[in-house]
């Protein structure tokens, strides 16, 4: 695996946020707390249902926030024309899907709310490739349209138990399965071949989309098609037209979701490590004018693959108990000058990693390697 | 040159009719079919990694990424549901996921079912399901023995020719789902080896339909 080249920990933080402010996104604070409520409403659209809950000294149930869309839709305001652009350094508390146990993880995000049009999806689009970029040279984007796959859905008439199901094997690419679905529900065979062949549609634009534009029914709405197309042209035109691919196993919730989703993955990481898509449903469901989209990044799938720190400590400094301390702190600072990150210890244990070891006896200081 | 696939494969008779499929697809590694207690091996010119690996842990090896692919049977990715892609139905290892009693059981309606099971996931989702109150019982094997000892009502269990149930006086009463070896993929190694395991994938349905 190719762990060296992924950008992790507190140097990620800052790109990012330069990354969003430089397209005016500002920065979104909020509490660790949420009512509880607040999820209860809108279970579906968690990762997990499990939430830590507690009881306020008011007697109020709170929760420790499993997500932070929903908070800054509940806080934002509408006006025709207007685009809420907000950005978001959060830890969020959700169950680990390795561990199966509560773990508190890091996400950077962003958020494009309220008037959005074409403009807004790609840019957000373009944030989400350049996150990716930041993190690693060797990453994907991997972009569907629910537009597309609904309609698609839509066309079969079936009720939503076996389009939900139909929609799983989609996100599992499990052609075999979604057949054998298709046979039990008496879809027709063309429409079968084009969910099935939907599965395997997955590489850049360039042979996805004349594929997707053969298995599309004419007699379908064109227009999320042409969104899709238009999007991808779009950010072809950019530098991020190498790390773009369509792949249709990309699904989130249809109840929230409605236009683009997208998940972005970068080498060495066994997970996406990037997630959004565009949620106007979510907006109407809690009573928002326009739309919004918006993703976000998993901090906790990159640490264990990011660059391993070779040393425990930059330079270390021995001195005895006959060092007076004024003249410890000379030294200190006159490696430092050099640029040294200097840590001062009378031992050092077993195995400890240091770049470089000093000794300071009698004033002076001699390199021990 | 193409990076390394890893491939996991389940020890036992379906791990090696398994990497008989992956042999002809192209990926060969002769030094697997040698008789030693071996974990790993593997063919640089061919581009191929194989780890042995107990068939119920495939899944994991997959899901983190140790391996770019796997050989996994359904009843495991039922009862896990591991995030992965489930690539092809490879048709072997062929068996049922069952719910099994004793000869004159009965199910009384008016009372809880006791259910004796390793696959409890699969169990719960199946009387949720048809809305039956259970009471599950985890067991990690001799799961015959619980009805027999009064321990539960009725098991879930895999069945293949139904050889144990019937030497233990159990009979299969319901069939919940059809269970097969199933070809899995990492969801992230599948956007960065995409080539490689197109190949597989095409190669192994073809010998799939010529053996048909």
């Amino acid at each position: 695996m190719e762990r060296s080249q992924i950008s992790s920990g507190q140097h990620l933080l800052s790109v990012l946020r330069d990354l969003y402010e430089s397209y005016g996104y500002t920065r979104y604070k909020m509490s660790k707390f949420e009512e509880y409520d607040l999820y209860v409403r809108n279970k579906d659209f968690l990762v997990s249902d499990s939430v830590i809950t507690f009881t306020d000294t008011n007697g109020r149930l709170m929760a420790l926030k499993p997500d932070v869309t929903l908070s800054i839709i509940k806080n934002g305001s509408d006006l025709p024309g207007f685009v809420q652009k907000v950005y978001y350094n959060e830890n969020v508390y959700r169950i680990s899907k390795g561990t199966h146990s509560f773990k508190e993880i890091l996400q950077t995000g962003l958020e494009c709310m309220g008037d959005i049009d074409v403009y807004c999806i790609f840019e957000v689009l373009l944030l989400a490739c350049r996150s990716l970029k930041r993190i690693s040279d060797r990453c994907v984007l991997d972009l569907s349209h629910l537009g597309v796959v609904s309609a698609l859905l839509d066309d079969l008439s079936q009720p939503r138990e076996v389009t939900d199901a139909l929609l799983r094997c989609l996100g599992e690419k499990n052609g075999h399965e979604l057949q054998n679905i298709c046979c039990a529900a008496g879809v027709a065979a063309e429409k079968t071949a084009a969910l099935t062949a939907l599965i395997g549609l997955s590489g850049t634009p360039k042979t996805v989309l004349p594929q997707l534009e053969k298995l599309y029914p004419a007699t379908l709405d064109q227009t999320p098609l042409k969104e899709l197309k238009t999007l991808t042209a779009l950010l072809e035109s950019t530098d991020c037209a190498d790390l773009l691919r369509l792949d249709f196993s990309v699904v989130h919730t249809m109840k929230y979701y409605n236009g683009v989703v997208f998940k972005g993955f970068v080498q060495g990481v066994p997970d996406s490590i990037l997630s959004g898509g565009q949620y106007d449903h979510l907006m109407k469901k809690m009573h928002r004018v326009g739309g919004a989209i918006g993703f976000a990044v998993y901090h906790d799938a990159l640490e264990r693959f990011g660059k391993a720190e070779p040393y425990d400590a930059d330079t270390v400094l021995l001195y005895d108990e006959t060092t007076p301390p004024e003249t410890l702190l000379h030294a200190i600072e006159a490696l430092q000058k050099s640029g040294a990150q200097v840590s001062a210890q009378r031992s050092l244990p077993e195995k400890f990693r240091c770049r470089r070891c000093v000794r300071l006896k009698d004033g002076e200081v001699t390199d021990l390697g | 040159m193409a990076e390394m696939l890893n491939v996991a494969l389940p020890k036992g008779r379906l791990g090696e009719k398994a990497y008989a499929l992956f042999e002809t697809a192209g990926f060969p590694c002769p030094s697997i079919k040698e008789n030693n207690r071996k974990l790993i091996f593997e063919n640089a010119e061919a581009g191929v990694r194989y780890f042995w690996v107990k068939p119920s842990d495939v899944a994991i090896y997959v899901e983190r990424g140790a391996a770019d692919i796997g050989i996994v049977g359904k009843d495991i990715l039922l009862e896990y549901t591991p995030d992965v892609y489930e690539l092809l139905d490879l048709r072997m290892g062929k068996c049922r996921m069952a719910v099994a009693a004793k000869k004159d059981f009965h199910d009384d309606l008016r009372r809880t079912l006791v259910v004796a099971t390793k696959f409890t996931n699969i169990a719960q989702t199946y009387y949720t399901s048809r809305g039956r109150d259970i009471d599950i019982i985890h067991l990690n094997g001799s799961i015959e023995l619980a009805p027999i000892l009064g321990l539960s009502d009725v098991i879930v269990d895999i069945v293949e020719t139904g050889t144990t149930l019937k030497e233990n006086d159990l009979l299969p009463v319901e069939t919940i789902v059809p269970i097969s070896a199933r070809l899995i993929a990492n969801k992230a190694a599948f956007r960065f080896k995409n080539a490689q395991m197109d190949a597989i994938v095409n190669s192994m349905a073809k010998q799939l339909e010529e053996n048909a």
